[in-house]
């Protein structure tokens, strides 16, 4: 399903500049050139999935391209999005987050607790929220770098702590929107609006973020040292980089970044719910596979992340507009994951 | 200093002042002694060779000298001046470049990015201080030079990245930033082991050209006929002290391996 697309894409773009004196190239065969475009352009495979899929929707439902339903797509897919930006951060040191979803739950529920039970002015309540979030990335950071337990089962054992304090600090209740300070729900009103497409406010901040990382990671030194760090830990400690203080940052500012996603995810549900974020961690997971980031490190852009959230949300979408039953929707996104790492483990094949 | 105004008269004595010296050097890990007595002189403008059979103790004496082991006793001298490297970013910093036989590249990262890695070059003004931009087109322009300048023509483009090359080519790229970085001594760990012919008489020509343009080489090989081919002095390691050290012009390489393995009793430095 995937790989027509790509092949249609590669085609138009077949002749690689190649430079002289690589031989192995000059007797490629038409699915090798395909790779090695795929590994140079990461995006264009995403890419061509989500344009494919919005094709197909609209094909399907007349009412998919409306202005209004692109617009619910977009306001679905934020807080996804945003939390798969973190993500990505951590799975490009060839790490993994599976308490992405319960850093950034907890952190709505302790900004809103904050602001309602204790009295706390919302502004205020909101920044103690986004330090508490980013302690909470710097927590799983400290355990990764100073106690060398492996990230998968440091955040496995945060995402425990985190829900179960999660539960201690909420009672399991859920505070409305209308109870809290207006800005914590700011986020959810409209920025603007164009013909029905409604933009929220939480939207633009997630993509602000989005733009911001890909400058961090593609103009900076800081950005070169997560990429090296992910791709060989050794040789980016020969090389005189400090990977545990790579690896400290990165892990603070998913924190960060998964509490920002708190705050937008409080506009989104108007409330602050304990118990949202369970599908976050594998929906923010998926978002950033499907966008050809690398599960084992070192290889991928946080705009592959935005598309493979794109494609999450469209699918979402267009399966429900197109009548499909929802209990089939998480085995058409879980095939899409499947043939995503598939063909992520046949383009890092690509060896001189 | 009046190095550059005497410089003519002080070319003999330069010769026999050591860029890089080891006395004695001591490394034990538990009962094992690594190196029973390190010794080592490098002096400027010269290929040195070590060889040695496994065990004798090479890589840990090289490894104190890039800093990676810190040796339990002995000296080494920089320039004379004695030194004591805590990390492999320390003797990095005094100018003794390393380049690993692990290679120590990021095989993501492009040519020029890997040269600078870890020492990348901001822009100057607000976009290097405040947003902290890199000057990529600097960094490219300088990555160019340093790989033209050691004979790497076939390399167009900078921006490849480094897994797309041979292994000859990912060599060259480590040899390079050592090259490039490495202001008083430049280290190669078995920089040959994994290359096909061509490409290691490429390699051996990067070495030979690292020293004339004015770097000291240290050279650890278990290839005798490469080592014979380049070396202008060859330091014979065995049993965690140095047996000797001859030129390949004084041996013959069945010698040099009779030495080695202890066959042959270590004849006196010719060298």
């Amino acid at each position: 399903m995937a790989n027509d697309p790509t092949s249609g894409g590669a085609t138009a773009t077949a002749p690689t500049p190649d430079a002289p004196g690589f031989d192995e190239r000059r007797t490629a065969t038409p699915l090798q050139r395909i790779q090695h475009v795929l590994h140079a352009q990461p995006v264009l495979g995403p890419l061509a999935v989500l344009v494919i899929a919005i094709i197909a929707f609209s094909l399907v439902s007349g009412r998919f391209l409306s202005a209004a339903n692109l617009g619910l797509v977009l306001a679905q897919v934020t807080v996804i999005a945003a939390l798969a930006l973190g993500q990505t951060l951590i799975i490009l040191t060839a790490g993994i987050d599976l308490s992405v979803g319960a850093i950034a739950v907890f952190s709505s529920i302790l900004m809103a607790n904050m602001a309602t039970k204790l009295g706390i002015p919302g502004a205020l309540a909101l920044i103690i929220g986004l330090v508490l979030g980013t302690a909470m990335g710097a927590f799983n950071g400290f355990l990764v770098t100073r106690l060398k337990l492996p990230p998968f089962i440091v955040t496995l054992g945060t995402l425990s702590i985190f829900f179960s304090l999660n539960s201690v600090v909420s009672r399991s209740e859920t505070i409305r929107g209308s109870d809290m300070p207006p800005i914590m729900t700011a986020l959810g009103d409209n920025a603007f609006s164009l013909g029905g497409f409604r933009v929220t406010w939480g939207s633009i901040i997630m993509l602000l973020m989005f733009a911001f990382f890909f400058y961090a990671l593609s103009n900076t030194a800081w950005g070169k040292h997560v990429y090296a760090t992910g791709d060989d830990i050794e040789a980016a400690r020969l090389a005189g980089i400090r990977t545990d203080r790579v690896l400290l940052s990165v892990y603070t500012v998913a924190g960060l970044i998964y509490a920002i996603a708190a705050w937008i995810l409080m506009g989104r549900l108007a409330s602050a719910s304990p118990n949202v974020g369970v599908e976050y961690n594998l929906d923010s997971i998926t978002a950033v596979v499907l966008g050809g980031t690398s599960l084992f490190g070192g290889r991928g852009l946080v705009l592959g992340t935005l598309i493979g959230a794109l494609i999450v949300g469209v699918f979402r979408n267009g399966l429900q507009l197109g009548g499909v039953d929802v209990v089939w929707q998480g085995t058409a996104i879980g095939l899409l994951v499947l043939v995503a790492v598939a063909i992520d483990q046949w383009i890092r094949k690509v060896r001189a | 200093m009046t190095h550059a105004a005497t410089e003519e008269d002080t070319t003999a004595t330069d010769l026999r002042e050591p860029v890089l010296q080891a006395k004695g050097l001591v490394k034990r890990y538990g009962p094992v002694t690594a190196i029973a007595s390190g010794d080592l002189e490098l002096y400027p403008g010269e290929i040195l060779a070590v060889i040695g059979d496994n065990g004798a103790g090479k890589t840990s004496l090289i490894k104190a000298l890039c800093g990676a082991i810190t040796p339990d006793s002995g000296e080494i001298l920089l320039d004379g001046k004695q030194v004591h490297f805590r990390n492999p970013m320390e003797a990095r910093l005094a100018g003794i470049e390393t380049v690993y036989q692990s290679l120590a590249v990021a095989p993501g990262l492009d040519i020029a990015d890997n040269l600078f890695l870890g020492r990348e070059e901001r822009k100057s003004g607000v976009l290097g201080s405040v947003f902290r931009m890199l000057d990529k087109k600097h960094m490219r322009s300088e990555a160019k030079r340093h790989m033209s300048e050691l004979g790497v023509a076939t390399l167009q483009n900078i921006g490849q990245a480094v897994e797309s090359l041979s292994g000859g080519q990912r060599q060259a790229v480590a040899v390079a930033r050592s090259a490039a970085f490495g202001s008083k001594v430049v280290i190669l760990d078995e920089p040959t082991a994994a290359l096909g012919v061509k490409e290691g008489n490429r390699v051996l020509q990067l070495i030979r050209d690292v020293r004339d343009r004015g770097l000291p080489v240290i050279l650890i090989s278990h290839n005798m006929p490469h080592v014979f081919e380049v070396a202008d002095r060859i330091h014979i390691q065995r049993l965690g002290r140095r047996a000797t050290v001859i030129t390949p012009q004084s041996h013959s390489m069945s010698e040099a391996v009779a030495i080695m393995t202890g066959a042959a009793e270590p004849p006196p430095h010719s060298a």
